[in-house]
């Protein structure tokens, strides 16, 4: 606004300025007052909107087709939901994950240039924040809440060179082979759409929600 | 920037003053400038030959991230060819014609949108930054906190900019999100086919679809053509070259949110969902590797953010901690942004520390790492935000101090 006043000042000055001035900043400024465009164009919130000048819909976009939802929903939730027909067991999942997965994991899913995804030598535990290196001792049967997750990320994501090539039988199998490598299952259980969501995990219950919020205490 | 002080580190400044002969954008550069026509306009510019900032990568350059030089910046943005990057699958390859952005689950009307659909809608825009939630983790492994880091190597997983898009809240009403939907499943169309759940309620306030980064299409690496974004919370969350959202009435528990992002504490549990970037300051000049060449006025210059709004404050010490000044905030601060600071100091010669701390707008004052251990534990990794100390030794050598000021 303090600019604004300085150039008013200055246009001031001699008649013949103060009409240049308002031909070229009233005017037009004048004439966007006028627009019937609402200051909506660039809210600095969303809350800002003010969406009761809007219409109902802009009717822009259009309708979802079921088959292209299907093509793209794929992912898998901890009570099952999503999981494709299909089944495996550690031991077909063993000859998957040493031909897809091992290269990178490690032969016992030790971890190598990928994550480490087997071991159990904190047992039911949960040591991870009592020191820095304990970190290295996160794997799939310390550390995760879900054993969906395990189906849902192999699905979508593995192997890292060829993403999203695994049928659903060799992603339940892999899943079951790592499960069984963490001691979580025996290596007959079958993993497929029914029994995923009964699998326990040992760090099901180690999730808190976030408590901070901001104010003078650090946490 | 910063071009005439000396280095005694890896990096080296190249100054104006030693470059005569270093060939420019248009050629080898001119004894006297004023007396050789210059260069012709171009369809494209760049930038002169004596400036060569560069995004910091590791080694091997396998890993799926690069730091923005925040030593080389001033101001308050980040050119987009500097943003950092951090990826889980590699960088797609997107043609904006084949572009579609989904959305289905818990919505009255199941709906695709092409990037034109998305343009047509009323714009807004947003200056923000954006941060990877393991941002600045250096100092927790305190067996090995190193000295000769540069600001950018320590914490250049953090980029601002201006971005345009839509607001999420108008796809929301297009959409009509069912009162039962309290979060949606954000999924990338890259190779990780990344995906994370975000409460509805960030969608009511804030976020937003961005297709434009600092007056252009948003960058490769940035998302294009279209990305999340979720003013002041984790990086992690905000999908790039987000292709679907999926409204439920419970988080999906991605591998993003479960076995990484979620940030164990001492009492044997983890924080999951910790969305907000706790607020934070690092001084970048002067930091390693500069040598200031003699005492008297230097200018001290640096960021400022919070995930929860504004930075009302920065203070600054140089005198290790022991006394606390207010630095001059470069306006205008904005809030989930980054702030530029500026305090001017007049260096005796002797031995010292220079440390920033942050105060954001809830009163949040940025902790030391001690402060910061106390109350997280020594196994986070993510959300680190302690004070990061430089120390300058009688030499004006400048290296990083946090294993001698905790």
């Amino acid at each position: 606004m303090s600019g604004f006043s300085r150039l008013a000042g200055f246009a001031a000055c001699t008649r013949r300025r103060w009409s240049i001035f308002f031909v070229l900043v009233i005017l037009p400024v004048s004439l966007l007052a006028c627009d019937s465009q609402p200051e909506s164009i660039n809210p600095g919130r969303a809350s800002d909107i003010p969406a009761t000048s809007w219409p109902a819909s802009f009717d822009i976009g259009r309708k979802a087709t079921r088959s292209e939802i299907v093509a793209w929903d794929i992912d898998v939730n901890p009570d099952g939901q999503g999981l494709p027909e299909g089944s495996g067991t550690a031991t077909s999942g063993a000859k998957t994950y040493a031909s897809k997965c091992a290269a990178c994991h490690g032969a016992d899913g030790e971890g190598g240039v990928a994550d480490r995804l087997v071991g159990r030598e904190v047992g039911a535990d949960f040591p991870f924040g009592r020191s820095y290196s304990s970190l290295s001792k996160k794997t799939i049967g310390t550390y995760w809440p879900y054993a969906s997750t395990l189906f849902d990320y192999t699905n979508r994501a593995m192997p890292q060179d060829a993403p999203g090539s695994l049928t659903s039988d060799e992603v339940y199998g892999v899943v079951a082979f790592l499960l069984f490598k963490n001691d979580i299952i025996s290596g007959d259980f079958v993993v497929n759409a029914d029994t995923l969501h009964l699998v326990e995990m040992p760090a099901r219950n180690r999730f808190v929600e976030d408590d901070r919020h901001g104010s003078s205490e650090v946490r | 920037m910063f071009g005439s002080l000396a280095a005694f580190g890896s990096t080296v400044f190249k100054s104006a003053a030693d470059a005569e002969t270093t060939p420019s954008a248009g050629g080898v550069a001119s004894a006297d400038p004023t007396k050789v026509p210059g260069r012709l306009p171009s369809a494209l510019g760049q930038r002169s030959a004596f400036e060569n900032p560069g995004r910091i990568l590791k080694t091997p350059a396998l890993s799926g991230s690069s730091r923005t030089p925040l030593e080389a910046l001033n101001g308050n943005l980040t050119p987009a060819d500097l943003h950092f990057e951090r990826h889980h699958a590699g960088i797609p390859n997107i043609d904006p014609d084949n572009y579609k952005l989904l959305i289905h689950g818990m919505v009255e009307r199941p709906m695709a949108f092409s990037l034109a659909d998305l343009k047509r809608f009323p714009a807004t825009t947003r200056t923000c930054f954006i941060e990877c939630a393991g941002n600045g983790d250096i100092g927790l492994d305190r067996s090995n906190i190193p000295d000769k880091v540069t600001p950018g190597q320590i914490d250049g997983l953090l980029s601002t900019s201006e971005w345009v898009g839509v607001a999420l809240s108008t796809l929301f009403r297009e959409v009509g999100i069912k009162a039962k939907a309290s979060w949606f499943l954000a999924e990338g169309g890259d190779a990780a086919v990344m995906t994370r759940s975000v409460p509805c309620s960030k969608g009511w306030d804030d976020a937003m679809i961005a297709y434009c980064q600092n007056g252009e299409a948003i960058r490769p690496e940035q998302g294009y053509p279209a990305r999340l974004l979720l003013p002041g919370w984790e990086g992690a969350m905000q999908i790039k070259w987000l292709r679907r959202m999926e409204f439920a009435d419970r988080p999906f528990m991605s591998r993003e949110e479960t076995s990484h992002y979620t940030d164990p504490l001492p009492d044997d549990t983890a924080r999951i969902f910790s969305f907000e970037m706790d607020a934070k300051s690092i001084i970048t000049f002067p930091a390693y590797p500069n040598r200031l060449p003699n005492k008297g006025w230097w200018e001290i210059s640096g960021l400022a953010w919070s995930g929860r709004g504004s930075i009302t404050a920065v203070e600054i010490s140089t005198d290790k901690g022991k006394t606390w000044q207010p630095a001059q905030l470069q306006r205008p601060v904005l809030s989930k942004c980054t702030t530029r600071f500026r305090h001017l100091w007049n260096w005796t010669g002797e031995e010292t520390f220079l440390m920033s701390r942050a105060i954001d707008e809830t009163g949040y004052v940025q902790p030391t790492l001690q402060q910061f251990i106390a109350a997280r534990g020594p196994g986070t990794i993510y959300h680190t935000n302690c004070i990061r100390p430089w120390k300058v030794n009688r030499q004006g050598e400048v290296t990083f101090g946090l294993t001698e000021v905790v």
